[in-house]
């Protein structure tokens, strides 16, 4: 099907475009920015009037809850979710329920998820079998499934010996190990960053230091096995600063911070919100904006949703019984737009963050609109403001710190492989 | 997000009774002062007056107290009201209900209040935006302990205490001595004491006992307990936990009795009137001795008699606003 999205504001920061412009999809691809291609007939038109055209977002963290989980969250209602954000492209991390970590489910996965509507879904494939930190798992069967990386989700390989063989085995294929950074001895109990909060709520802490201490073994194993690593969902200025001295040092590293770390802080836990219950933990004001420097400069790669449906029993719960985590998918571009809003980030290089960049961690040809690539495009209103509510949220998750915020933009259209899969509701 | 205090109502009003963070000084001395003639009740011969006949209390308890609960109960029996125990821990949380199944349950059998007792800080507050949520703000809630959040009906009984015998706040040194760090007692005791107006408050332990950024909480941080105590008028021993005497954050009670124990010489780096406090179960012999437990200073039992005073004016005065 031949598509023009007439009138917009085309960005694509990795072709460094920023300017009205039409933009031609035939066959699924980009076809042409500009100019119509010669004998170009559409057989439909989305008028962008007052609208930015960008690359669909890539989130390289989004948990869809399938296998295992699906009374928290079905495959149907979290790609809804994503295509309602705009999101085009998502890397799932391992931890379902069995875990990644046989082919036959990464195909089972993929298989599920090949239905037009639905974003493309790379699987981090589980490092070690049941992510249990002992066995390697099949990862050379594992990426002929569909894995695009490999990784422990929130759980870490205790022992380090394990450790470094993982990464020596991934290394030998060239896959990257994405790994988080929390030493489990450091974090035991602790629901809330160990400071100021913490101390005056009387919430078990987890200190800036288990992130540290996980960081050095990682960073240090990952250099010595030659591994491409990929630090998720850092939290702390600290951690930053190792990260960023490792890349000088050479070794190959990047990472994402979640769109929670970016926009808040402890103080948020206010009286004991258990939305605010996330992994790693809200961490202090100095932290935080240090990451939104990090992003800003590029120390920090990729802005992430980290999404993570969690039902409401989960929720209403006291704060340290209450589950870790938020839904995110449909925050990713808001969320992104009211940080370079906020640190004045021009929003070409706001926008590589969540689509050029994290395609790149991804190893991917996305998160462009480069002429012949897939036509994962997303149409939004960068004036609109929506507030955010349950019944608005698509995803089965709807607990978010965020919920009653009016936050800015909205998605008006999501083509994926130049299908329609999301418009607004009339 | 859940940024408003819900212990206060719109007009400043004491609604629950959940932390002393931020509780305003006025409500406090109100608490003190409505206390007073509650004491003389006990005296009575019929020890009980009208003020909540009718009303039914349900003391949740999540976690296991028999102290606490009991001087509840009694306060709640001398203010006339229907006393109803629950000790859920054992009942239906075990059946897996959850703890706001619980409440929903017992707000429809026409409770009044909630005096609350649970491990996990916070409780309370999740109790008390859900009976807001639910239309059902007419049922207090006293937090009876939270986690190691609040104690504040056991940080109020020490501030009437401490004015009992000290009159004036303004002008004392008070240490706080042992596991601050899983102690709701501390964290309600210091609050109280900074908005009262104690220029000088020190808490005193080893840095495994002491939370992060406690001195964030305005208090002067001592590891050396003589140091801490001198020329202290208020000396606040905390109890320690038994799972917590040998392990990962302290050696063995021996040790810490020898470091952190209060005995007859250390008191005397205090003032000579400095008056001993503890909030009971005392562990004679870890965190204090017999010697100075059973000594001229110390105001334990009196603290006893007080709890049931300041609780019956905090349930009075929550019972009055239906």
């Amino acid at each position: 099907m031949k598509i023009e999205i007439k009138n917009g504001r085309v960005i694509d920061p990795a072709n460094g475009i920023d300017k009205q412009a039409d933009l031609y999809v035939a066959d699924g691809r980009i076809a042409a920015v500009g100019r119509s291609p010669s004998g170009f007939t559409a057989e439909g038109s989305i008028d962008a009037s007052g609208c930015i055209v960008c690359p669909g977002l890539v989130d390289l963290a989004a948990r869809l809850r399938e296998p295992g989980f699906e009374y928290k969250a079905t495959l149907e209602s979290e790609m809804a979710a994503a295509a309602a954000g705009g999101v085009t492209s998502l890397a799932c991390p391992p931890d379902t329920d069995p875990p990644l970590d046989e082919p036959g489910l990464v195909e089972m996965l993929k298989h599920r998820a090949r239905l037009p509507d639905f974003a493309h879904v790379y699987p981090i494939g589980a490092l070690t079998a049941g992510l249990a930190g002992q066995r390697l798992t099949e990862m050379a069967e594992l990426a002929e499934a569909g894995c695009v990386a490999f990784g422990q989700a929130n759980t870490v390989v205790l022992n380090t010996q394990v450790l470094m063989r993982a990464m020596q085995y991934a290394a030998t294929f060239g896959f990257p190990v994405w790994l988080a950074a929390q030493d489990p001895y450091l974090a035991a109990g602790g629901v809330a960053h160990d400071g100021e909060v913490a101390a005056r709520l009387g919430l078990p802490g987890v200190p800036v230091v288990a992130e540290t201490i996980a960081l050095a073994t990682i960073l240090h194993l990952a250099q010595v096995a030659g591994a491409r690593l990929h630090v998720t969902r850092i939290s702390s200025a600290a951690g930053l600063d190792m990260v960023h001295a490792a890349r000088r040092a050479g070794i190959a590293v990047t990472c994402d911070v979640s769109v929670h770390h970016l926009h808040l802080c402890e103080n948020d836990i206010g009286y004991f919100d258990p939305h605010a219950r996330l992994d790693p933990p809200l961490r202090s004001v100095a932290d935080r904006d240090a990451l939104r420097a990090g992003l800003a400069d590029g120390t920090v790669d990729a802005l992430c949703s980290d999404h993570t449906p969690v039902d409401d029993d989960g929720k209403q719960a006291p704060f340290s019984e209450a589950e870790a985590g938020a839904t995110g998918l449909e925050l990713l571009l808001p969320l992104m737009l009211k940080w370079s809003a906020e640190a004045k980030v021009p929003l070409a290089q706001a926008l590589a963050r969540v689509t050029s960049e994290p395609a790149r961690v991804l190893g991917l040809e996305a998160g462009t609109l480069g002429v012949g690539r897939a036509a994962d495009i997303c149409v939004f209103d960068p004036e609109a403001r929506t507030r955010v509510t349950r019944q608005r949220l698509k995803s089965q998750g709807k607990n978010t710190p965020f919920l009653g915020q009016e936050l800015p933009g909205e998605v008006r259209y999501t083509l994926i492989d130049g299908h329609l899969a999301y418009s607004p509701p009339l | 997000m859940n940024h408003d205090n819900p212990q206060l109502n719109k007009n400043g009003e004491l609604q629950h009774l959940l932390t002393l963070d931020g509780l305003p000084r006025e409500i406090i001395m109100s608490i003190l002062d409505n206390a007073a003639p509650f004491t003389e009740v006990a005296e009575r011969e019929v020890k009980k007056v009208p003020l909540l006949r009718g009303k039914s209390v349900f003391n949740l308890f999540f976690e296991n107290s028999t102290r606490t609960r009991t001087t509840f109960e009694i306060a709640a029996k001398r203010l006339s009201a229907d006393v109803i125990n629950l000790n859920i821990n054992t009942s239906s949380t075990a059946k897996g209900e959850t703890l706001l199944d619980t409440v929903d349950n017992l707000a429809a059998m026409q409770a009044d209040m909630f005096v609350v007792r649970h491990a996990s800080s916070g409780a309370p507050y999740l109790i008390a935006q859900h009976l807001r949520n639910i239309g059902a703000d007419h049922i207090r809630v006293v937090n009876a302990g939270d986690g190691r959040h609040a104690h504040p009906t056991q940080g109020l009984l020490d501030m009437y205490t401490i004015r009992h015998y000290k009159k004036d706040f303004t002008g004392l040194t008070c240490a706080i001595v042992g596991d601050v760090l899983h102690s709701r007692v501390a964290r309600s005791q210091i609050h109280a004491l900074k908005t009262l107006g104690v220029p000088d408050i020190r808490v005193v332990g080893p840095k495994t006992l002491l939370p992060t950024g406690v001195e964030h909480m305005g208090v002067r941080v001592f590891h050396d307990m003589r140091e801490g105590l001198r020329g202290a008028d208020v000396v606040m021993m905390l109890r320690l936990q038994n799972e917590r005497m040998n392990g990962a954050l302290l050696p063995s009670p021996q040790e810490y009795f020898k470091y952190y124990g209060l005995t007859p010489d250390k008191l005397e780096l205090a003032k000579p009137n400095a008056i001993v406090m503890h909030p009971g179960p005392m562990n004679r012999g870890v965190e204090i001795d017999s010697a100075v437990a059973d000594g001229g200073q110390a105001v334990i039992l009196p603290q006893v008699t007080f709890g049931i005073a300041v609780r019956m004016a905090v349930m009075s005065m929550l019972g009055a606003g239906n």
